[in-house]
């Protein structure tokens, strides 16, 4: 029955009228949910209520201001496996567990990837609005991509989207090169035809696709910024999926502006989104989505089950599957 | 030496002709004449030509011209399709046509898998979102796509092409179904895991992506019309890298305005470009590229390669690589 069920808060998206109103349900099977904007109507009523926050998309935003409003909070359940957004320590010095939902969001993630690669190389936007422009008369011959298959792909951080990143270049023929922080088994390594570059500044030089999938950490800010991007081939298109400060803008805006490389593909910036007047929105050669890495119905409804299930067991004092106890791993 | 090289006709460097960065394949075999420049005396250049070179269908290859080309050996066209070509009368005067099969899979392959994904995954959308100078607060929550991992694609013609593109896919764990005149051999279908479909119809039934990368012929004209169109999951999308006129326009654009399919990625329509007027061009679910399945630069240097080096040994008299015969 409804009443037994425990209150969740959850993101607007989720509620009444929300783009993901559909995917309520599956919430619902264990928490009667209310979303933010309604919690917001009555937070003294509400908020002693609510044992679990469900967040998609970093909202609702687990910050002291909202969590010092929830008493009963047993647990953050955050959609997603990336954890940048949440001060882990925090929220456990308030006796509330965190959650991630790792598993579900490589291949998604990785599609995407392989999407943002070959719509860079290929020149699929612009070949797009060329045959819709009224101008148009006569097929373009001077619209020219780069060729992908066996082209050389450098993968930094091969966790499971890197390795999954793999697995699908390998049908292009691609050479595929990866530098990671432990390397994987040489196993793992024949069946995905993969090479590993202990030095980082090797994959630069040599790749003709760089595509970057690592966990936002201390180590991985500014990863790619004005040096990585020099020894970079000129020819070379980047592609990032992991976190928005993994790269330097500001270098990146130059190294496109002089044609230090000739592209970038960015699904994750800083911040989301860009100023409407940022450089990156203007340049020919950034193409930039608005962190949709998992936005197809099937895994959205994965993430929210797995939410679910991870704030069920809190609620109910069971061990949380994909519990986050240390913020950086 | 220069004076040796025989003579060939194009239509055109840059523009809507041959790219100029991949000329040099051709000049260091070939003088080349324009055809502006030919017809300016045709009297005059007419008798040197030896062969025509074709790329993107042109200069037209139809019986004034030949007329005009006594000595005319080969018409080596830039592409695998020879639709546009009446092989059957060319040969008949004495001209031999050659194609470049093999060089323009890898790189339509590519194309291919890029238009399902691009179409899946609604890049077009994603990017406009992104970049709107008037978005507000452009989070795509409502932009969601359809999974490609796991899902079903059906390939309507598993020639070299249609092969490469089950190859791509094999890798996305994709469930890959095919339909064919002539069944692959044994060991084809398991080193990309697809399933022979005898009929079209269950294929169209049961794919959630539906690749049509056949030859046009008069068999496969209008092949993908109004009935496959309403077989097709409501939750489909068609990718066609073949000829416009494989896929029934009309039918298709009925068939995305009510919903029978969800969305359709196309390099190839007919005509080629479309009037622009076309209802295609304003269809959200449409992504429509400008015939772009070879332009890599470095397929589009193969492809002329070829060309090259087919022409000159029909001049040479020697076994011509890739003859196409009139059937």
């Amino acid at each position: 029955m409804e009443e037994n069920k425990p209150w969740a808060l959850v993101a607007d998206v989720l509620g009444e009228g929300g783009h993901l109103q559909a995917l309520a349900h599956v919430l619902q099977q264990h928490f009667t949910i209310i979303c933010h904007r309604d919690f917001l109507k009555d937070p003294a009523l509400h908020g002693p209520k609510v044992q679990a926050l469900l967040m998609w998309k970093y909202l609702p935003a687990a910050e002291p201001a909202l969590l010092r409003l929830l008493p009963a909070l047993r647990v953050v359940s955050s959609g997603g496996v990336g954890i940048d957004h949440l001060d882990v320590a925090f929220i456990n010095s308030l006796g509330v567990k965190v959650a991630n939902t790792p598993g579900v969001v490589a291949d998604a993630t990785a599609d995407l990837a392989m999407t943002l690669l070959l719509a860079s190389a290929r020149q699929l936007l612009e070949g797009h609005r060329i045959a819709r422009d009224p101008m148009t008369l006569s097929l373009p011959q001077d619209l020219m991509g780069h060729e992908v298959t066996g082209a050389t792909l450098g993968i930094v951080g091969m966790g499971e989207v890197g390795y999954k990143v793999a697995q699908r270049s390998k049908g292009f023929d691609m050479e595929v090169m990866y530098h990671n922080r432990n390397r994987r088994s040489r196993e793992e390594e024949q069946a995905v035809g993969a090479t590993y570059c202990q030095s980082l500044d090797e994959l630069l030089r040599r790749s003709d696709f760089l595509v970057v999938a690592v966990k936002l950490t201390p180590d991985t800010v500014g990863l790619i910024g004005r040096r990585e991007l020099s020894l970079m081939k000129r020819s070379a298109t980047l592609v990032n999926v992991s976190r928005g400060v993994v790269v330097d803008q500001e270098a990146l805006v130059r190294a496109l502006r002089a044609g230090t490389i000739r592209a970038a593909a960015l699904d994750v910036t800083h911040p989301e989104p860009l100023p409407r007047d940022h450089p990156l929105l203007r340049l020919p050669n950034a193409l930039i989505t608005p962190h949709m890495g998992i936005n197809t119905y099937a895994t959205a409804r994965r993430i929210l089950q797995r939410v679910v299930d991870n704030a069920a067991a809190a609620v109910r004092g069971l061990p949380v599957p994909n519990e986050v106890t240390r913020p950086n791993l | 030496m220069e004076e040796e090289k025989p003579w060939a006709l194009i239509s055109e460097v840059g523009g809507d002709g041959l790219l100029e960065d991949v000329t040099d394949v051709l000049t260091r075999h070939f003088h080349i004449i324009s055809h502006r420049d030919f017809l300016q005396n045709p009297r005059l250049h007419g008798p040197r030509i030896r062969a025509v070179f074709q790329w993107n269908a042109q200069p037209v290859a139809e019986p004034a011209l030949l007329a005009l080309l006594p000595s005319l050996k080969v018409v080596a066209n830039g592409g695998v399709g020879v639709d546009h070509l009446d092989v059957g009368y060319i040969n008949s005067v004495g001209v031999k046509v050659t194609n470049t099969p093999a060089v323009v899979s890898s790189a339509t392959a590519d194309m291919a898998m890029g238009l399902l994904l691009a179409s899946a995954r609604r890049i077009v959308e994603g990017h406009q979102v992104a970049v709107d100078p008037k978005a507000a607060a452009p989070i795509a929550n409502n932009l969601l796509g359809v999974e490609v991992t796991g899902s079903t694609l059906g390939i309507i013609g598993m020639g070299d092409i249609g092969y490469k593109i089950a190859q791509r896919s094999k890798g996305f764990d994709m469930k890959i179904l095919y339909h064919n005149r002539k069944r692959r051999s044994v060991e084809d279908e398991r080193a990309v895991g697809a399933t022979y479909c005898p009929n079209v119809d269950e294929l169209l039934q049961g794919s959630d992506f539906v690749m049509v990368a056949v030859n046009l012929t008069p068999e496969t004209t209008g092949l993908i019309g109004h009935r496959e169109l309403l077989l097709m999951k409501p939750t489909a999308t068609l990718v066609n890298v073949s000829r416009g006129l494989v896929v029934d326009q009309d039918a298709l654009v009925k068939a995305l305005l009510c919903g029978s399919i969800r969305a359709a990625a196309l390099d190839v329509t007919h005509p080629e470009p479309l009037p622009r007027d076309h209802p295609l061009l304003s269809l959200p679910n449409v992504l429509i590229t400008p015939h772009v399945g070879t332009h890599t630069y470095a397929t589009t240097r193969r492809m002329v390669q070829m060309m090259a080096d087919s022409a000159l040994a029909v001049i040479q008299g020697q076994v011509v690589p890739n003859e196409v015969t009139a059937k």
